[in-house]
């Protein structure tokens, strides 16, 4: 069995992001990049799979700029077999980031997805659902309790939807995508870092894979949003009351 | 001119108000640009929906009905929703930003080609282009964006496009025909968890109470949070810690990655105030925050603050409220 898990390069979670003032971008300088923690949530549950399963193969692949290597570097430190970076300047919208996922797919021809449910940067939670689409297999997004059932040949999968937990059996190939829930990724250990040196990192561009890897979103401008002004203090439960009730008039 | 589809959301049988802001979004569309919506529904026994969605104007309300469709599952419903925009030629597809749509809209996109973008929150006409305005970075960021391509998916968010008034005037209602031989049967669906009945859902109350790290215990969370939501009509809402603690479902989570709640009060109970958190509520329009420590970040968005115990600010809060 072989699994593919997508890693994305994302400013840390954790920092505070800046706007450029000339020019839609975020400020790069000093800030640290991650894997994409829901990406991250992803390949463990790969790696639990492996050990579970045993003979088995790990595949993660980045698109991007060589920088990208820093988070394949992690991905196989966790624990991945093999890396993939599929090179490009181009930042790609998740359209042709499905389409590059459904080239690679094609390549490798794994036996399913996994994959963070949306990247913490564009918050688009879109490219699962359309490599999905493309590759005309099934899907179960926000995964937060996995199993695969029938000999592997189907997943259970339990998915955070707004209404509750939603229980379905999805046949593979397929794409999964993961919610916070699923599993809590493990750390990176030293002989982890050592191990991950020896480890096949291939690279490779869009148009090796026959795909244009062009995106169809255009950003102009990003600006903060409106901030909120701090309001005021008060000190007793009757205050607050009075103040919502008289003041804000909303209770 | 557009041709825009709206995607209807409904709970078996029960339209979820969220859908009416994707109308807003389509009727603000039209009057600047001219054309006409219809608005799809999607399932088995759809017509109280069907008949709820026929006083915003829309030329028609399609019901795509039948007995396959009944739970909402991406690969049949994001077929029938890329057949439909294809036989209506519709060149905006949009749907409101719900689990829903983001699990069925960008597979309903990549069928037809089409690009998508999430969490739209204005739109203005450019010619016969639009700009559109999204929200990312966990809410730390607004994008003014073009999107390329002759067919477009968007979801909206609810807080960004107040409901449409209803108008006298009702659309008529057509059956969509959908060919049971052709849809696609990768899922099945096994079951949902029983909803928590009694509270509204927090994406559609006037006021939200919500909880974060200081409740110990789902009792705790009951009496205080419910308790308060309960004394002033409201939903509940959570922290994700809670969630993760397993002290609340996952239904109740507010965030980055749970729900976008935008009501006019919204009470963080002993929470910090995490960013990911602030993306979920910051659009509200009064927030009340109440911590213990009086450096905690939520009390820089509140507009107004109490520093002090839950446990003991918010029994007194509820008895006050109830006399």
């Amino acid at each position: 069995m072989k699994i593919l898990v997508p890693l994305k390069r994302v400013p840390d979670p954790d920092t505070k992001i800046r706007i450029k003032p000339d020019g839609p971008g975020i400020e790069l300088d000093g800030v640290k990049f991650a894997v994409n923690p829901f990406d991250a949530i992803a390949l463990e549950e790969a790696l639990r799979i492996e050990e579970k399963l045993g003979e088995m193969e790990v595949v993660v692949v980045s698109i991007g700029g060589e920088e990208c290597v820093e988070q394949l570097r992690v991905g196989l430190a966790m624990g991945a077999d093999r890396a993939l970076l599929v090179k490009t300047s181009e930042s790609l919208d998740s359209l042709a980031v499905a389409k590059v996922l459904a080239a690679v797919y094609r390549r490798e021809k794994p036996d399913f997805v996994l994959m963070g449910k949306q990247a913490i940067d564009d918050d688009s939670n879109q490219a699962g659902q359309m490599l999905a689409a493309m590759l005309g297999v099934g899907q179960a997004t926000f995964v937060s309790k996995l199993e695969l059932i029938e000999n592997n040949t189907k997943a259970r999968c339990g998915r955070e939807t707004d209404a509750g937990i939603e229980t379905i059996t999805v046949r593979l190939p397929a794409v999964l995508t993961t919610d916070l829930r699923l599993n809590e990724p493990r750390y990176v250990s030293l002989p982890g870092i050592m191990k991950a040196k020896k480890k096949p990192l291939e690279e490779m561009t869009p148009a090796d894979l026959g795909v244009a890897a062009t995106s169809r979103t255009k950003i102009f401008k990003l600006e903060s949003p409106p901030k909120r002004k701090a309001g005021v203090r008060v000190k007793t439960v009757d205050e607050l009351v009075d103040k919502l009730k008289n003041e804000a008039k909303v209770i | 001119m557009a041709t825009i589809l709206v995607i209807a959301e409904h709970d078996d049988g029960q339209l979820k108000l969220a859908t009416l802001s994707a109308v807003a979004f389509a009727k603000r569309v039209i009057a600047e640009a001219g054309g006409t919506f219809d608005i799809l529904v999607i399932g088995d026994g759809v017509d109280l929906v069907a008949e709820a969605l026929r006083s915003y104007g829309a030329a028609s309300v399609l019901a795509a009905e039948r007995p396959e469709l009944k739970s909402p599952l991406a690969d049949k419903h994001a077929h029938v929703i890329a057949e439909a925009a294809r036989q209506r030629g519709s060149t905006l597809i949009v749907g409101a930003a719900s689990t829903f749509s983001k699990d069925i809209l960008p597979r309903g996109a990549a069928l037809l080609d089409a690009g998508m973008l999430s969490d739209v929150v204005d739109v203005t006409c450019d010619g016969d282009d639009f700009v559109f305005r999204r929200i990312l970075f966990a809410g730390n960021a607004i994008a003014t964006v073009k999107l390329e391509g002759a067919v477009k998916f968007l979801t909206v968010r609810a807080a960004a496009f107040a409901p449409p008034p209803k108008g006298a005037e009702l659309s008529r209602v057509e059956k969509l025909t959908v060919d049971a031989g052709s849809l696609p049967d990768f899922i099945v669906c096994e079951g949902r968890e029983a909803k928590v009945a009694g509270r509204p859902d927090s994406t559609e109350a006037r006021v939200v109470v919500s909880g974060g790290r200081a409740i110990k215990n789902a009792e705790d969370f009951e009496r205080l949070i419910g308790g308060l939501a309960d004394a002033l009509g409201g939903a509940v809402g959570s922290s994700r810690a809670l969630v993760d603690a397993g002290i609340t479902p996952n239904s109740l989570q507010i965030g980055q990655t749970g729900k976008i709640v935008a009501p006019e009060v919204y009470f963080a109970i002993g929470m910090s105030g995490a960013i990911q958190h602030l993306a979920g509520m910051k659009d509200t329009k009064v927030i009340v925050a109440i911590n213990k420590d009086p450096d905690a970040p939520i009390f820089e968005v509140a507009d107004f603050g109490l520093v002090g115990d839950a446990y003991q600010v918010v029994p007194e809060l509820i008895e006050r409220l109830r006399n």
